[in-house]
């Protein structure tokens, strides 16, 4: 095994990515691969929170990183997904207490024994965030269909690209469908055509996230809703099948462009 | 500011005309200016048509020593008087411009043509990067929201223009901008601004440029 390492940025903060990397880390895990999630917020921890593990962080990553503990004492097991394991972030100390040789150093220990480490980014282009991208061999772009999140996306799609780590791939989360109906949103076109990056995922507006984030039950265990089936789709598509697009729009013509446009695969 | 001196892009970097006013007050403006474009300047040659003016060696000598402070190479001194070429000689100056190479291996039927400098980027301008030359700026790609490119001269963009761009930045009023698709958030030529209006479906490619003072954008093949 050799684990695949992707980093979940945005710019703009807010737009899903703790959500997000929760939800794939748990897809993936239930689907036999072997993950960690590590929370690179350090300072606003929230990751163990959506991910419901926070009543039992001994560890964090800065003992990790300044030698209090080893590696394998700060990897909390999920109980409820076998072979999912969060690292938390200390809540406590600054983004400093952290270096980008410090993320590779932990990410290369992780990489012979799982499948993929899934690293949630703070908001922003400060230190935290080049902590996060510096392990990253593949880095999720997400965006909301609003024009500051598509701005800010863009800069660190060329900030990715300056890092030799691009191309990257693009989320769009939190589509209102009936918004997208009346004209009155962004399309997810204009966004990939701004972009031009190849897209991964769109993720539909749904209320099932935050209650399933307020429970700490990452919302692809409870199998129903369309936002877990979009981020389910993401990680068949990490695993690289063929996944289409959902059906969130009217526009035929549309989907059809993405199908070819975006049907982005790891291998 | 405007009348002290005029500044053109040519072909190995900037050419300053000398109007006719004192020399003390030209020398002033153009440090000035030269501290307040300090991006647009760094790195640049500069050649000077000092015109009628006559100069001593230490008016020269300092105006070099000044410029050069600013990270800007005089390179060559133009002038009508005898004296200050020859003053200009001895400082190691250049009298005439330098002429591109094709016009310097000029044949009976010299059928090449010269052209000015341009720096050629060949990628997408993303959010946040920013591109500042004084002579002509060519983008292969697409110039995003966010984005921005101050030029000397021309700006042509081969792909979309919705970011920010400034041609003729050290006040030539004749540069142009031509994109494929011409929806800049804000285009300035020389002084003028203008501002594009929320458009439509795709445009035709356009050029824009000053005509009686305003800036105006036409469909390329109008534009002659
Ligand atoms: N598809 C969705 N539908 C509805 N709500 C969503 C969706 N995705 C995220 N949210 C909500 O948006 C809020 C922000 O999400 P989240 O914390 O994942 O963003 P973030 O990018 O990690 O934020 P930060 O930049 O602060 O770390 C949360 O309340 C979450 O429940
Ligand atoms: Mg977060």
């Amino acid at each position: 095994m050799a684990a695949k390492v992707i980093t979940i940025t945005s710019g703009k903060g807010g737009v899903g990515k703790t959500t997000i990397t929760a939800n794939l880390g748990t897809a993936l895990a239930s689907m036999g691969q072997k993950v960690v999630c590590i929370d690179a917020d350090i300072g606003l921890r929230n990751l163990d929170v959506v991910m419901g593990l926070e009543n039992r962080i001994v560890y964090d990553l800065v003992d990790v990183v300044e030698g209090r503990c080893r590696l394998r004492q700060a990897m909390i097991r999920d109980k409820r997904t076998e072979g999912l394991f969060l690292i938390p972030a200390a809540q406590t100390r600054d983004k400093t207490a952290v270096s980008p040789s410090d993320m590779v150093r932990v990410c290369d220990e992780l990489r012979p024994e799982h499948d993929w480490v899934i690293i949630d980014s703070p908001a922003g282009i400060e230190r935290g965030f080049r902590n996060a991208i510096a392990p990253a061999d593949s880095v999720f772009v997400v965006t909301n269909p609003e024009v500051s999140a598509v701005r800010d996306a863009d800069r660190i799609i060329g900030i990715v690209e300056a890092e030799q780590k691009g191309p990257a791939q693009l989320i769009i989360n939190r589509i209102d469908m009936q918004m997208v109906q009346r004209g009155d949103m962004i399309g997810t076109e204009d966004i990939v055509d701004l972009l031009a990056i190849d897209l991964i995922g769109i993720i539909p507006e749904d209320e099932n996230v935050i209650i399933s984030t307020n429970r700490g039950t990452p919302i692809t265990l409870d199998g129903k809703s369309r936002a877990g089936e979009a981020m389910q789709n993401i990680s068949r598509r990490m695993l690289g099948e063929e996944v289409p697009f959902m059906d969130l729009t009217i526009q035929a013509g549309f989907l059809k462009k993405l199908f070819t446009g975006g049907g982005s695969k790891n291998e | 500011m405007a009348s002290q001196f005029e500044i053109k892009g040519i072909h190995d970097g900037l050419l300053i005309t000398v109007g006719d006013g004192d020399w003390a007050d030209f020398r002033q403006a153009l440090l000035t200016q030269m501290s307040e474009q300090e991006d647009f300047f760094r790195g640049a040659n500069i050649s000077i048509d000092v015109g009628e003016h006559s100069l001593k060696a230490a008016e020269l000598g300092s105006l070099r020593d000044k410029i050069s402070e600013q990270g800007v190479m005089l390179r060559a001194v133009i002038s009508k008087s005898a004296q200050t070429n020859e003053l200009a000689q001895t400082l190691g100056l250049e009298t005439h411009l330098a002429k591109p190479i094709a016009e310097r291996s000029g044949s009976a039927f010299d059928t090449s043509i010269g052209g000015d400098e341009a720096m050629l980027v060949k990628r997408t301008l993303r959010s946040g990067n920013s591109i500042s030359y004084p002579g002509h700026v060519i983008i292969v790609g697409d110039v995003n929201p966010g984005a921005e490119i101050i030029a000397g001269g021309d700006i042509i963009v081969w792909g979309r223009l919705r970011g920010t761009v400034h041609a003729g930045a050290s006040g030539d009023e004749n540069a142009i901008v031509c994109a494929l698709e011409l929806t800049p958030t804000q285009l300035r030529i020389s002084e003028e601004i203008s501002i594009t209006p929320p458009q439509k479906g795709t445009p035709p490619p356009e050029v824009a440029s000053i005509k009686d003072g305003e800036v105006i954008a036409e469909g390329w093949e109008f534009h002659k």
